[in-house]
């Protein structure tokens, strides 16, 4: 049948993408949309204002006076023109027909799509109470309204702001730090009550009444009252009162934005807050060309107003757009910061508990310092904070992760730096850094470099700082903060919130689902795994690649081939790479011991290599550094000892103490439990370094309590304790379990890190691994399954079984020796040919 | 006008792995085989803190610089962004299954780097 509406012709044989909204969510969806086919579509793209995007979150600052317009705009005009976007500024879209596919504009125009966008956002809702057209009442919801209230403080002296949730607070804060008698008019008992619980609520109030805010909570407002000319001049409550007001700005609640959609009978959905049903792919349910994202989409019933999850559904409905279709958006969990300098606030999740929850508070009033938790079936599920907020971004993590939290239950409300957080001791709140503070110890980068580069940059979330500034992107351990500066700077939180995490830009798979499909499905190769589960990149990336290597080595030993090419250089060259690009040899002793023979041999090495530096390490080894790389091969031949893999994700060392042969507090033979250790599980690749110590006695000189597996003899036996940790956070490790015999210390240990390499994720060392199965999960498998235990001990054993000495058998542990030699460039008689 | 001269067969080079050649003068140049067999030659001194190329992992046209991790374009010898640099790449060809670099480049580009170690 022929369409009796023929399609307007396009110009160009590119398809058209219309897109309605010129806000953060929809320039986001274009943004990425250009990063994966940059030349799929021609674009036109509608604003109603007439300024290109900008942060809408920090109109608050502006108001404030504290940022300036100009300093929140996120994508100049010239950025529109550099990509051949046309742009319809001050447009308004007035109606899309779907039958003939065009978007009419208010000018008149017609312009035909074969996709449109909708990002309409959301328009504030306006009280209907007489008197809500009187020159003066506006809402704060664009630019406009905030240059109006900026305009409004410097001629009138009073203000009412109806409403007293974050929008409101932000008002107010801004009209009264211009100048403004401001009462802030709230219907419910306490301030905030869709974030903060009552104890919050009250704080906050009290924290804002000694700035000057006036507060009316539980009123009513029945009547705005008007001046002669037609201006507002105060507000009438129910109970009679009035309150005088030149200005009232309503911020009581916003609506999506659907007027379009449902004028274009899509279908729209009216709990909650509403919006334009959309799919996991962000298409309406309705007409699978058109799109939605941001404030005026309801995915799964939830309309999100929140910065994280509208840009995430603007990466999948960018995917699916670009045709890749590989994305699926699964819904958000979102937490709240209030952007009023100066007050701390925080909360996230169900942080007013209810039946089955229990909670956790702490509260210090008069400090202004109040925190909640909630927890359910041992489980995060809400926080609440308010005055020292640093670890939202942790809890808000452990939230996300649904983490089991019983053994850290008792150091939770202290938070994560409670935990051993080494380097940056004594720097709790990013807000009170000067900018010259050091943020990130391990790349020196100080709180004003970051904050310059996220608004220099326009930076959004922890990953783009990252990669701009390298804050966070070694150790780690300074993200909250960066976190934090994250939310100061570029407002609302905006770290990732999926719970499953890709393992890295090639894949959307995580650890867990490679790992699985490995087992599952009997994968041997990386190839394999890359086609299995649909990698984007044909050979990966110099993250994914290891761990996919270790995956298939660790899963199916003896059948998948280790490949030295998805290895890191150290692992491939057996050696530990130096800054200056020399390498260092650290030969292994069993249980820290060596011999006179020995010790000549690695001296004589030291001389005839001329090697620089020989040093003693942590672990009770011997380091040489600075061996060129093509005298590793001589080096480990003269020395005449086994590899130490102090380069590798394997068994490093196992440190001892004398023990009972000579100590005379000694109750153990800890140096030789130490060498039986060592000997049983060298050359046994892990997802992380594994260091193991075992002490003769409590006094623990082998300092057993940091290493992964602890062994700390006692006049009965053994105490083994596991998941220690001597880096970056101190963690002391766990008491598992005591042993009578040391061949029970051999098969514990054995099977307790069997487990681990067949669990951990690539990275993730034991005492994280714990932390995400939890401890007693793994006291199940190691202390109360007898039969399961044995076959974790067996399934290590046959691993290990004939494992090479990759120092020695060479081509038996695939070390390519073609690495040691350079290729000459000299041999210029060879003239192949010139032209 | 090139000056080619043989350097060594496509298979000497591991697939995804990389070679080093030392020069009369100069830091070394690193040879690089892609999994298409693709060969590519830069300086092997990473523009961010020298670090040898030759030794970092290899995937798709990119290579991954073994002491910090920045992804240096194979093709043109240059950091991915954010991080800005680049290192000096140097003309290869590859005829029946042997590489070739060009003695004049060889003897002229990048003489006086600071010498990389490895």
């Amino acid at each position: 049948m022929l369409n009796p509406h023929p399609l307007p012709q396009p110009d160009t044989a590119r398809p058209r993408l219309v897109v309605v909204g010129n806000g953060m969510a929809g320039i986001r969806a274009v943004e990425e949309l250009l990063k994966f086919a940059p030349d799929l579509y021609d674009i036109t793209v509608f604003g109603a204002e007439p300024h290109p995007n900008y942060n809408r979150i920090l109109l608050s600052p502006v108001l404030a006076g504290e940022q300036t317009i100009d300093q929140i705009v996120l994508n100049p005009l010239s950025w529109y023109a550099e990509q051949g976007i046309d742009l319809r500024l001050g447009r308004k879209v007035t109606r899309i027909d779907r039958v003939r596919r065009v978007v009419q504009a208010d000018d008149g125009s017609e312009t035909p799509y074969d996709r449109v966008l909708l990002a309409t956002g959301s328009k504030p809702f306006m009280l209907p109470v007489p008197g809500k057209d009187l020159q003066g009442v506006i809402a704060y919801r664009d630019i406009a309204d905030t240059q109006a209230m900026i305009e409004a403080a410097t001629q009138y002296k009073d203000a009412v702001v109806i409403g007293g949730g974050l929008l409101g607070l932000e008002a107010a804060n801004g009209l009264m730090r211009r100048g403004m008698q401001v009462t802030v008019v709230h219907l419910m008992p306490w301030l905030m009550e869709r974030q903060l619980d009552d104890v919050a609520g009250r704080l906050l109030q009290q924290s804002l009444e000694q700035r000057g805010l006036r507060f009316r909570l539980g009123a009513q407002t029945e009547q705005l009252l008007g001046d002669e000319a037609g201006r507002v001049r105060a507000v009438r409550f129910k109970d009679g009162s009035e309150a005088p007001a030149q200005l009232v700005v309503m911020a009581a609640g916003i609506r999506p934005n659907t007027d379009l959609a449902l004028d274009a009978g899509l279908h729209c959905i009216y709990d909650g807050r509403g919006g334009v049903a959309v799919s996991d792919t962000l298409q309406s349910l309705t007409d699978p060309r058109i799109y939605a994202v941001g404030e005026c989409a309801a995915h799964r019933g939830i309309t999100y107003g929140l910065v994280a999850p509208l840009f995430e559904q603007g990466k999948v409905c960018a995917t699916h757009l670009a045709h890749f279709g590989i994305g699926r958006y699964t819904g958000s969990q979102t937490s709240t910061k209030l952007k009023v300098t100066g007050i701390d606030l925080f909360s996230a999740g169900n942080f007013s508990g209810g039946a089955g929850c229990e909670e956790i508070v702490m509260s210090d009033p008069a400090g202004g310092v109040y925190k909640k938790l909630v927890i359910q079936d041992d489980k995060l599920v809400g926080a609440c904070l308010y005055g020292d907020t640093v670890d939202g971004s942790w809890y808000f993590k452990l939230l996300r992760e649904g983490r089991a939290i019983a053994d850290i239950r008792d150091k939770l409300m202290f938070g994560e730096s409670n935990i051993g957080d080494t380097g940056h001791e004594g720097i709790t709140r990013a807000a009170a850094m000067a900018d010259s503070d050091e943020v990130c110890g391990c790349n020196g980068v100080s709180k004003g470099t970051i904050c310059k580069a996220i608004k220099d940059k326009g930076l959004f979330t922890l990953d783009e700082v990252r990669k701009h500034t390298k804050a966070s992107a070694s150790c780690g351990s300074c993200t909250g903060l960066v976190e934090q500066l994250l939310m100061f700077t570029a407002g609302g939180d905006y770290s990732k919130p999926p719970t499953k995490k890709a393992m890295c830009g090639c894949t959307d798979a995580s650890h867990h689902d490679a790992r699985e499909a490995i087992r599952e499905h009997h994968l041997l190769s990386i190839d394999a795994v890359y086609k299995h589960l649909g990698w984007r990149t044909p050979n990966g990336c110099a993250s994914c690649r290891p761990a996919i290597n270790y995956y298939l080595i660790s899963t199916w030993p003896k059948e998948a081939k280790d490949d030295p090419q998805s290895r890191f250089i150290n692992e491939r060259s057996h050696a530990n790479i130096q800054k200056d690009g020399t390498y260092s040899v650290i030969p292994r002793m069993w249980g820290g011991e060596t011999t006179a023979d020995e010790l000549r041999r690695i001296a004589n090495a030291v001389d005839k290599y001329k090697i620089r530096t020989v040093k003693v390490t942590g672990g009770q080894r011997i380091d040489l550094l600075g061996v060129k790389k093509e005298d590793l091969p001589a080096v480990w031949k003269d020395i005449g000892m086994p590899s130490g893999h102090a380069y590798a994700k394997a068994l490093r060392t196992v440190k001892t103490c004398v023990g009972s042969e000579w100590c005379r507090f000694g109750t153990q033979d800890s140096t030789q439990m130490g060498k039986d250790l060592e000997r049983a599980l060298w050359r046994m690749y892990a997802p992380h370094k594994v260091k193991l110590a075992v002490s003769g006695c409590p006094r623990n000189c082998a300092e057993s309590g940091i290493k992964d597996v602890g062994v700390i003899g006692v006049e009965s036996g053994w105490e083994i304790y596991v998941g220690g940790n001597g880096g970056i956070k101190t963690e002391v490790a766990q008491f598992l379990c005591k042993l009578k015999t040391p061949l029970e210390v051999l098969e514990y240990s054995g099977a307790f890190l069997q487990l681990y390499r067949e669990e951990g994720w690539y990275l993730e060392r034991t005492v994280h691994y714990i932390g995400r199965v939890g401890l007693d999960y793994v006291k199940k498998r190691i202390l109360e399954d007898a039969a399961g235990r044995l076959a974790l001990w067996e399934r290590l054993q046959f691993a290990l079984d004939g494992e090479p000495d990759p120092w020695f058998e060479f081509s038996k542990a695939q070390v390519d020796l073609r690495q040691f030699q350079a290729l000459p460039a000299v041999n210029t008689n060879e003239l192949v040919g010139a032209k | 006008m090139s000056n080619w001269i043989r350097i060594c067969r496509l298979e000497d080079i591991p697939a995804l792995g990389s070679r080093r050649v030392q020069r009369e003068q100069g830091a070394p140049v690193a040879l690089f085989r892609a999994a298409d067999d693709h060969v590519f030659a830069l300086l092997d001194r990473c523009p961010h803190k020298g670090g040898p190329l030759s030794q970092g992992i290899v995937f798709g046209h990119s290579v991954a610089c073994p002491l910090h991790n920045w992804s240096i374009g194979l093709a043109d010898g240059c950091a991915q962004a954010p991080d800005v640099g680049c290192t000096t790449k140097f003309s290869v060809r590859v005829a029946q299954g042997t590489v070739m670099l060009d003695a004049d480049e060889l003897r002229s580009l990048a003489l006086h780097d600071a010498k990389v170690a490895a």
